[in-house]
């Protein structure tokens, strides 16, 4: 018994132990402020999920960041040097926290992420709780920056975007009836869906049915593409991922059921899935803040960088993050001292930098984007359609 | 202190109090001195509520015998009933602590509800039926909720499964907005509420073990034909050790939902159930202590990983370490080994040793 009891406590201790090791391990690298340090550098933190079902989301937004990192470093009249970090949440809210406090043993100055909206909105708070200053490239609901003055986003919101698309339809006059197919387990396509639906609403174009599949199963779709042909849709508003959406196009074509079909950002990568015949998604319209195969200079740059170093084409959360990076470099470049600052007061500094009317960022994503003092970005939303197996601004 | 006529029952269960409640202070010296780092302040909270899980998941399998694979479900009733309740009472309770104590509660009776739902029906039947119907519930519970949306302004609380149909007045709030989940939660939850449920559970689920009704519970997971023969209720024992399970996992899941400025129901789902399921087998069915020990452990590993530099591989060596875990503690010859250093635990799972 004696013996047992001697286990017990040789646990107990194992188990405190094991906690102060780590508290710790960790106590010297992490002093609160990073002023006075001998070469000046900005920590950027990133969070993303690198594991784990969205996984290659956040993927992409830690190699698109770190694309521009590198490019920043190899300046030789560069301000300052980034030092970049970027911890995995898994897509989930309670690691991105433990992620979050991570780089903040680390000493972090700046929060890039996080990539997925749900984690978001919590380490929102936190950063806002924390006066750090955080810039996120895809977390798109207007609940990530609502109430939080110190957190940015590089994306369109969702609603905005439904906004944006109900606007392009009027304003082309594509159809008078419309059916929307969305996923209602997904919070960025429910936020889309439901922006696109209460704008249709008040400019008088008919939503004649309005069809929902969840999250977990998301094969078979004949019974919403029933719904909206008996309708008489003439234009299919579908904010979902590709990979539904190929799924989507597959089955209406067997059916028999050609109406114009619109996506949101998340159906960019569909003409890149394997066994899926990119014939189908001839005609495709959908909303898109990058285009991979655009002529432009810094986009060829970036997309040939990007192949080079991982060896495929970067999508849109890559050049948000991209331009993340460098939208948070020009900024504080214009803030004097910035470097020596403490967190709270380079968030400060940064938020007014952010909201100054006369900042803005030319990146792959827009040119000249500027901020609104709620965090969300103004830039252009580009409608490309899908012609000859490639994307074509329309 | 150690009284000679003290059962080597509640002897084991005195000994679990004392490992929470020197865990607990040691930590609460360290937080005093600055000695714990940001990201493991974080996990404090978490962990007790994993605890909380582990423990009252052992009633259930290690206890009672009965695979239930949606104990993620009554952690999710429990979190949000726990969120909407203390959204509610924002204004009528200032206090804090009082507000997390009651949506505590709540979550545990509306965990307890959902248990006696499921129990009544299918505690009756021999067989697996009862993982199969918790793993259903489980996702309908998750699948409900990405639907559901609740809204509060001063007529009181709208719900509905639409946004547009909440019908609130203007200055209405939707504190659960379907798949986007409970957003801008008040963080009520504290290390210490952790530290007293941890506390609570132990004592629930250690008391109930070692009662008259832990006997017959026992006496059906290890011989339901000879259990019944004696006059013990199968339903009714059954349903007391399911129930109380489902309640203090509905507990747990209050102060969860209470420790993150938003949740959403995706977090409750299968995975999770399987990951409580993966702690309490781990610590050994049966084992209190165990679940507790390998709840706390297997939750803060995959955090400390990132403090190597091989942090990019942490998930995989998660999965190593957890595979090498279950063999070792299979082992014949490891088992032999700890045999010889704790004489009386000849069988791990075989008494209910607290």
């Amino acid at each position: 018994m004696k013996l047992k009891k001697i286990l017990a406590l040789t646990l107990a201790l194992a188990m405190s132990a094991s906690l102060c090791a780590c508290g710790g391990g960790e106590e010297a690298p992490a002093p609160e402020a990073e002023g006075g340090d001998a070469a000046a550098t900005l920590k950027i933190g990133g969070i993303g999920p690198l594991t784990g079902a969205v996984a290659t989301y956040g993927v992409a937004t830690q190699r698109g960041a770190q694309i521009a990192v590198d490019e920043i470093n190899a300046m030789e009249d560069k301000a300052f040097a980034i030092e970049y970090d970027f911890q995995d949440d898994t897509g989930v809210a309670e690691t991105a926290v433990s992620a979050y406090n991570t780089l903040k043993d680390w000493g972090v100055d700046v929060i890039y992420g996080t990539t997925t909206t749900g984690p978001c909105i919590t380490i929102a708070s936190e950063t806002n709780a924390d006066r750090i200053f955080q810039l996120t490239p895809s977390a798109s609901s207007p609940d990530v920056t609502a109430g939080k003055d110190n957190v940015f986003q590089m994306c369109f919101t969702d609603p905005n975007q439904g906004v944006t698309a109900a606007n392009y339809v009027k304003d082309t006059g594509l159809a008078t009836k419309v059916g929307v197919i969305y996923n209602n387990g997904d919070a960025y396509s429910t936020g889309i869906a439901q922006g696109f639906i209460a704008q249709c609403a008040s400019l008088g174009i008919e939503v004649v049915t309005e069809q929902t599949f969840p999250a977990d199963t998301n094969t078979d779709f004949n019974v919403q593409l029933t719904a909206c042909k008996d309708g008489g849709a003439e234009l299919v508003f579908m904010p979902i991922y590709y990979t539904p959406a190929s799924l989507v196009l597959t089955q209406a074509d067997a059916m028999g059921y050609d109406p114009i079909f619109f996506g949101g950002d998340g159906m960019d990568g569909i003409l890149n899935i394997e066994g899926f015949d990119t014939a189908l998604a001839e005609g495709l319209l959908l909303l898109t803040p990058f285009n991979a195969t655009s002529e432009d200079e810094m986009t060829a740059n970036f997309v040939a960088k990007y192949q080079e170093a991982y060896g495929e084409v970067p999508n849109q959360f890559a050049a948000d993050g991209y331009d993340c990076i460098y939208a948070i470099y020009n900024a504080v470049q214009q803030i004097d001292g910035a470097l020596e600052m403490d967190q709270a007061a380079l968030c400060d500094a940064l938020i007014a930098v952010f909201t100054s009317a006369d900042f803005s960022v030319d990146g792959l994503t827009g040119a000249g984007m500027t901020w609104q003092a709620n965090g969300e970005v103004a830039k252009e939303a580009l409608v490309v359609a899908v012609k000859d197996g490639a994307y074509a601004a329309q | 202190m150690k009284k000679k006529s003290m059962s080597p029952a509640s002897r084991s269960a005195f000994i679990n109090y004392g490992i929470v409640i020197v865990a607990f202070v040691v930590v609460q010296i360290l937080l005093g001195q600055g000695m714990v780092s940001n990201s493991l302040q974080s996990l404090l909270v978490p962990v007790c509520c994993y605890i909380v899980m582990a423990v009252s998941l052992n009633l259930t399998v290690g206890v009672l015998g009965e695979l239930s694979l949606g104990h993620a479900g009554f952690m999710s009733l429990g979190a949000f009933s726990g969120i909407i309740v203390s959204f509610a009472l924002q204004d009528i309770i200032a206090f804090g602590p009082l507000r997390l104590v009651i949506s505590i509660v709540v979550g545990a009776i509306i965990g307890g509800i959902g248990g006696v739902l499921v129990g009544v029906p299918v505690l009756r039947l021999r067989g697996d039926y009862l993982a199969i119907v918790t793993l259903a519930f489980g996702e309908i519970i998750k699948n409900v909720i990405m639907v559901l949306y609740v809204g509060l302004d001063e007529n009181g609380l709208h719900f509905a499964t639409n946004q547009s149909n909440l019908n609130m007045s203007y200055e209405g709030v939707a504190i659960i907005k379907g798949p986007m989940g409970a957003v801008g939660v008040t963080r009520l939850a504290t290390f210490t509420a952790g530290f007293i449920l941890v506390l609570l559970t132990l004592i629930i689920v250690q008391n109930l073990v070692n009662s008259r009704s832990g006997r017959a519970i026992l006496a059906l997971r290890d011989n339901r034909i000879a259990a019944e023969s004696v006059g013990i209720s199968v339903t009714k024992y059954k349903l007391m050790a399911f129930v109380t399970s489902a309640a203090l996992a509905g507990a747990a899941g209050a102060l969860f939902g209470l420790n993150y400025s938003s949740t959403m129901a995706t977090r409750f789902d299968f995975n999770t159930s399987i990951l409580i399921l993966v702690f309490v087998v781990l610590g050994g069915l049966g084992s209190i202590r165990g679940s507790m020990i390998a709840a706390a452990l297997l939750y803060i590993l995959p955090e400390m990983l990132r403090n190597f530099a091989i942090s990019e591989y942490r998930m995989l060596i998660y999965a190593v370490i957890l595979i090498l875990v279950m063999l070792f503690t299979n082992n014949p010859q490891l088992k032999d080994l700890i045999s010889k250093v704790i004489p009386k635990g000849k069988k791990k799972g075989g008494e209910a040793n607290g």
